[in-house]
């Protein structure tokens, strides 16, 4: 495996070009190899991705643990589902839309940060959290006196993408081939996920990234470098935050439906899962992360027709294996890759370095040795 | 004109006032000692200058008042803090925690030049450039700490203890360091407990007792009154 990376390693085109390849014939070997559903899991991978590669920058680069994410999310989906369904008689363009979202969900980042600037770890978890149950409440119950998200059925008929006169509401007849809208979908959302994705890697070695990593480390001491903590911090929960309220409205124009029920704390944590997994702050870990806890639970549904086929019923619900497996899954990762499965150069420092500093204290409390 | 100037400086931590209105003044190219017993105050003193508590009082840095601006604007203007406990980013290298303290700074061969220079100053560690910064010994971290706030040329330095924990050789070394950097030219406030060395090493001292300042003058002055030596060197 290493070898082969290796190999890659000095062939940079060609792994390029390769990966090019490859993405772009993707929908349709899953399309015509597995069937057209798994098209549309294909896209939902591609919004995780983009959420958590969002999440990431607030979480992994910055170190700020945020456990309210999904809002962010949905507050693109609801301000799409605003300018762009029967709901208000709006229909906006999409291409004004999304940015829209994007800068909304944006300051709201901005909103929850500011309070919390002080807050670190735990405490700052918590407000989150709550943060991301306010937002979730807010549009279940924002139906009466004025309804503004008409609750928890949440908002319909939200227009379809439509680019240049083209819609991606229907499907698209070609050479004899009936491509349903996730084929658009798809090529829509791997663009915006290699934007966001840019966006991250070039954040991560520049001045800024420098910071968030200082920050990450020590606050007082980078402050003592010189560097804006506030600001800083401000604006990693706002990057976050906008990429978060990108993928919420690519969601709503892509389901034509949201309500609450889609943006709960287990979205959050899911999202978080997937960073953690993948190897928090490394971009190539975070995509896998994204990539595997959103497809493995898919598959594991052929587990009911498995069950059906060889039992006769089905014993166990997919569903809650899916939890169990899960579950599982996480506490060996904690156990054997406690950095992820693909770590950023820090990270596995830090585990690698735990002991010896731990050790290390110790030894400096009673320094005798110089 | 002196290069900081301080006026009634208070610090409180609730209830508790550390600092209790203090004056002192800091010269252009001056090595000031601030001695006291644990408690008195000094770290506290050191930190409402960095801004890094909220704090009462005038504090002017060359003429201009930086008395509750944000920590990143006044280490913008000149002032470094190597606090007590050192401070270093303990899992970036040695080499990543020095480019941190350039973070400020975009003059690449002036950087350049600062950071020969601090490998020139501790040989100790140009050897240990790829290592982590946690895992070296308390006095490596100490010399870290110093080379990595000198890497933002700063006008005035504030050392915290820099003796703190470090046995008899490694204090002996990071006080000919001291010694070499004022002789550069670098503007030094001292705090600490260990008199002896702090008044050999300084032109001017205060004492500081329960947040306010009891004695100054010249340090040999000082190292000579009976109420110093009685109760900070031990006689
Ligand atoms: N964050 C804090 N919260 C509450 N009290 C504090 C805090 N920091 C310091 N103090 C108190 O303020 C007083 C002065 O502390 P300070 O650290 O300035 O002393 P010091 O002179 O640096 O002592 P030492 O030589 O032991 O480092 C002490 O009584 C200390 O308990
Ligand atoms: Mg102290």
């Amino acid at each position: 495996m290493n070898l082969v990376l290796e190999s890659l390693h000095r062939r940079p085109r060609l792994v390029a070009i390769l990966l090019a390849v490859l993405l772009a014939a993707l929908p349709f070997l899953m399309g015509f190899g597995l069937g057209n559903a798994w098209l549309r899991v294909l896209d939902f991978v591609l919004l995780y991705v983009l959420l958590a590669i969002g999440l990431n920058i607030v979480v992994g680069y910055a170190g700020l643990l945020d456990l309210g994410y999904i809002a962010f999310y949905a507050l693109g989906a609801y301000l799409y589902a605003w300018l762009a369904s029967p709901h208000f008689g709006l229909h906006l363009p999409f291409w004004a839309v999304l940015p829209i979202g994007a800068a909304f969900a944006g300051l709201f980042g901005v909103l929850l940060g500011a309070p919390t600037l002080r807050l670190r770890g735990d405490y700052l978890a918590i407000v989150t959290l709550g943060f991301g149950e306010i937002i979730r409440i807010f549009m279940n119950n924002l139906n009466a006196p004025f309804n503004l998200t008409n609750g928890p059925q949440g908002m319909n008929l939200i227009d379809p993408v439509s680019v240049a006169g083209f819609s991606f509401g229907r499907p698209l007849h070609v050479f004899g081939l009936t491509l349903p809208p996730t084929y658009f979908h798809y090529y829509l959302f791997l663009a915006f996920t290699l934007l966001a994705i840019f966006v991250a890697w070039r954040l991560q070695d520049s001045r800024i990234g420098r910071a968030w990593g200082a920050i990450r480390e020590d606050e007082v001491a980078a402050a003592a470098m010189g560097i804006n903590t506030r600001n800083l911090k401000l604006l990693a929960f706002a990057m976050g935050a906008t990429f978060g309220g990108l993928a919420g409205g690519l969601f709503a124009a892509f389901q034509g439906f949201i309500s609450p029920e889609s943006f709960t704390l287990w979205e959050s944590i899911l999202v978080l899962c997937m960073i953690v997994l993948g190897g928090m702050g490394n971009i190539p870990g975070v995509v896998l992360g994204a990539v595997l806890l959103t497809m493995i639970p898919e598959a594991l549904r052929y587990l009911g027709d498995l069950q059906r086929a060889t039992l006769g019923q089905v014993v166990v619900d997919p569903a809650d294996l899916r939890m169990l497996l899960f579950g599982v899954a996480l506490v060996a990762m904690m156990l054997f890759r406690p950095a992820g499965l693909l770590p950023s150069r820090q990270r596995r420092r830090e585990f690698a370095a735990e002991e010896g500093l731990a050790e290390q204290v110790q030894a400096n409390l009673y320094d005798t040795r110089n | 004109m002196s290069l900081l100037s301080v006026r009634g400086l208070k610090v409180a931590y609730g209830g508790i006032h550390a600092v209790r209105g203090i004056d002192f003044e800091v010269a252009h190219g001056e090595l000031v000692c601030l001695i006291g017993a644990n408690g008195a105050g000094k770290s506290s003193t050191l930190k409402g200058l960095m801004g890094l508590v909220a704090h009462g009082g005038e504090i002017r840095f060359d003429g201009e008042r930086v008395h509750h601006a944000a920590t990143h604007t006044i280490v913008a203007r000149g002032l470094r803090l190597v606090p007590e406990g050192r401070g270093i980013f303990g899992r970036l290298t040695v080499a990543e925690n020095l480019d941190m303290g350039a973070y400020i700074r975009r003059d690449t061969p002036g950087i350049k030049a600062d950071l020969a220079r601090a490998y020139e100053l501790f040989p100790r560690l140009a050897e240990r450039r790829a290592q982590l910064a946690g895992t070296l010994s308390g006095g490596e971290q100490q010399m870290l700490a110093i080379a990595r706030a000198l890497m933002g040329r700063p006008r005035l330095l504030l050392l915290d203890e820099p003796s703190m924990g470090l046995a008899p050789l490694m204090v002996r070394k990071i006080y000919e360091t001291i010694a070499t950097i004022a002789s550069e030219g670098v503007t030094l406030l001292l705090v600490e407990q260990n008199a002896n060395l702090a008044l050999k090493v300084s032109q001017r001292a205060y004492v500081m007792e329960s947040g306010a300042i009891t004695l100054s003058g010249p340090s040999a002055e000082l190292a000579n009154d009976p109420q110093v030596r009685a109760a900070y060197l031990g006689e």
